[in-house]
């Protein structure tokens, strides 16, 4: 029976992620990092500016290799994949950028239709209702004839999110996908996010420094700090975390774990030692 | 000791970036073959490198023939030779001026423009977003812009020699008053198809094929900032006409014979 939950609890894990080891010169990024994605949830991976939440979904989709430890995704070793293997796993993964990066020489319809075109032969009219069917899905088929420069952020976000599920992925990353968003933005990105996880039957991992927008869609959170998983689970779970650094992260304390203060000398001494010249 | 080690350095960066290059110009001649079942791709990009090149070519060249015209008459004529001016206009073009000054004018027009686009698709994601849905984007952006670069450079050259010996007819015939009919008639029998016309469609071959690659090098390979963008647009120019009058000289003495 044991045996039996483990096989199943393996299977139904997209993302699985041991012993991860990732360094950019001699700073380390992650030491030691595990993480699981259940099939069918939102995870999301949270954590200050520069913990490396993006370099994690370049992990993920293979744009980075790491130093050490293994990571799997739907069953395969990104690392060790060829360029054709982990292209053809790609086609099954989406990923939206925290700039949208649409195509700035395309117009939305196109931009949309792109990874149609790129991986189908599909005929012109079907491309047509697929790409119409997905801008509807993210509110904006009256904007497909706009090009990307006449779009507001939350728009193009919108957009590179209808892009990114154009080919139906069975999972999707999404990277900052709530920064720099008036709050209207945010608040239809939040629902499309978990709209589409569960319509669509994919599997979401959302990273993000905004603690209450992504705890509300979560089912499950990951708190990374200095390379490190500093908490994880459920986000009800770990709002009653007794750790200094998760409660100071999730409430938002401008002081503890992290300090308000960058590292320095001695404030007075500091002060002093000017005073001495004069 | 210091500055052994700074020399150094500077080699290995050189050295490092040539590698870069040159795996980088494998990868773009392998993914040439990809682009037969999509031509379109490849006939957008020569109209944006080539046919909206054509005005500062057509302009440049009109004007250099002009001079050339009226240079070459006041030389010629203290020897008695003016009515050798078409062959000096012709030969001057076709041989060199016409393949290098347009490789000169493409780096300027065309590779810049490669270069700040691609590296400004590098700087906002989308060539990374691309890879993403998992599409090459050495097959999908570079290939396409370096072949049209490719074919572009020698029409263009041909374009820029035959509004040159326009340009030295106008000057030569309608100002200086030299015969149109020994004008043309010198230029047809000095002119070879092989030795001259051939080995100047070869030399624009050949810098178009550098031009082009480093135009879409440098992009690949810029820091994704808008200041690495401007440096790498800068290293275009530079690059590309260093490359083009070296390669001249060499082509030159391979072709003509350095004895």
């Amino acid at each position: 029976m044991d045996k039996k939950n483990a096989k199943d609890d393996r299977t139904d894990l997209v993302v699985q992620v041991r012993g991860l080891r990732f360094l950019r010169g001699r700073k380390v990024i992650f030491e030691d990092v595990d993480l699981d994605i259940r099939r069918g949830q939102v995870t999301a991976i949270m954590g200050p500016s520069g913990t490396g939440k993006t370099t994690l979904l370049r992990l993920l989709g293979g744009q980075l290799r790491p130093d050490a430890g293994t990571i799997v995704v739907d069953g395969e070793e990104v690392p060790r994949l060829s360029t054709k293997q982990l292209y053809r796993l790609r086609q099954r993964m989406g990923m939206l950028f925290q700039s949208g990066a649409l195509f700035t020489d395309l117009d939305v319809f196109e931009n949309v239709a792109f990874p149609l075109r790129e991986h189908t032969d599909l005929p012109e009219s079907i491309i047509r209702d697929l790409v119409l069917i997905k801008l509807q899905a993210v509110g904006l088929r009256g904007a497909a004839s706009m090009m990307p420069a006449e779009l507001s952020g939350g728009m193009a976000r919108r957009v590179a999110l209808a892009r990114a599920i154009a080919l139906d992925p069975m999972m999707i990353m999404y990277d900052e996908p709530f920064t720099g968003q008036d709050p209207i933005s945010k608040g239809v990105i939040v629902q499309l996010v978990r709209l589409l996880n569960d319509a669509l039957g994919m599997t979401s991992i959302v990273v993000s420094h905004d603690v209450s927008e992504t705890a509300a869609i979560a089912d499950y959170v990951y708190l990374i700090s200095e390379g490190r998983v500093v908490g994880q689970g459920a986000p009800e779970t770990l709002r009653r975390d007794a750790s200094p650094w998760v409660e100071q992260f999730l409430n938002a304390l401008p002081d503890g774990p992290v300090p308000f203060h960058y590292p320095a000398p001695d404030y007075l001494e500091d002060l002093l030692a000017g005073a001495g010249g004069g | 000791m210091g500055w052994i080690r700074f020399l150094g350095r500077i080699g290995l960066r050189f050295f490092e970036r040539l590698g870069r290059g040159h795996l980088f110009l494998v990868q773009l001649l392998a993914a040439l073959p990809s682009l037969l079942p999509r031509p379109g791709l490849v006939i957008r990009e020569l109209y944006s490198a080539g046919v909206r090149s054509m005005l500062i070519v057509v302009v440049s060249g009109l004007f250099v023939g002009m001079v050339l015209g009226l240079q070459g008459y006041n030389t010629l004529s203290k020897f008695g030779a003016a009515e050798s001016l078409g062959v000096l206009v012709a030969l001057s073009l076709v041989r060199e001026l016409g393949p290098v000054v347009t490789a000169l004018l493409f780096a300027g027009r065309a590779g810049t423009s490669l270069t700040a686009e691609i590296g400004l698709m590098k700087a906002t994601e989308q060539l990374s977003s691309m890879e993403m849905m998992a599409v090459d984007p050495i097959r999908r952006i570079m290939a396409p812009r370096f072949l049209a670069g490719f074919i572009a450079m020698p029409l263009l050259a041909a374009i820029f020699s035959a509004v040159g010996v326009l340009g030295g007819y106008f000057v030569g015939v309608g100002l200086l008053g030299v015969d149109s009919g020994v004008f043309w008639s010198q230029m047809q029998a000095n002119v070879a198809l092989h030795a001259d016309v051939i080995n100047g469609v070869i030399k624009s071959a050949v810098f178009g094929l550098v031009a082009a690659w480093i135009a879409v090098f440098e992009g690949y390979d810029a820091v994704p900032t808008s200041e690495g963008v401007s440096r790498a647009t800068t290293r275009t120019v530079v690059n590309t006409a260093l490359a083009v009058l070296a390669l001249d000289f060499v082509l030159t003495a391979l072709m003509y014979g350095v004895s």
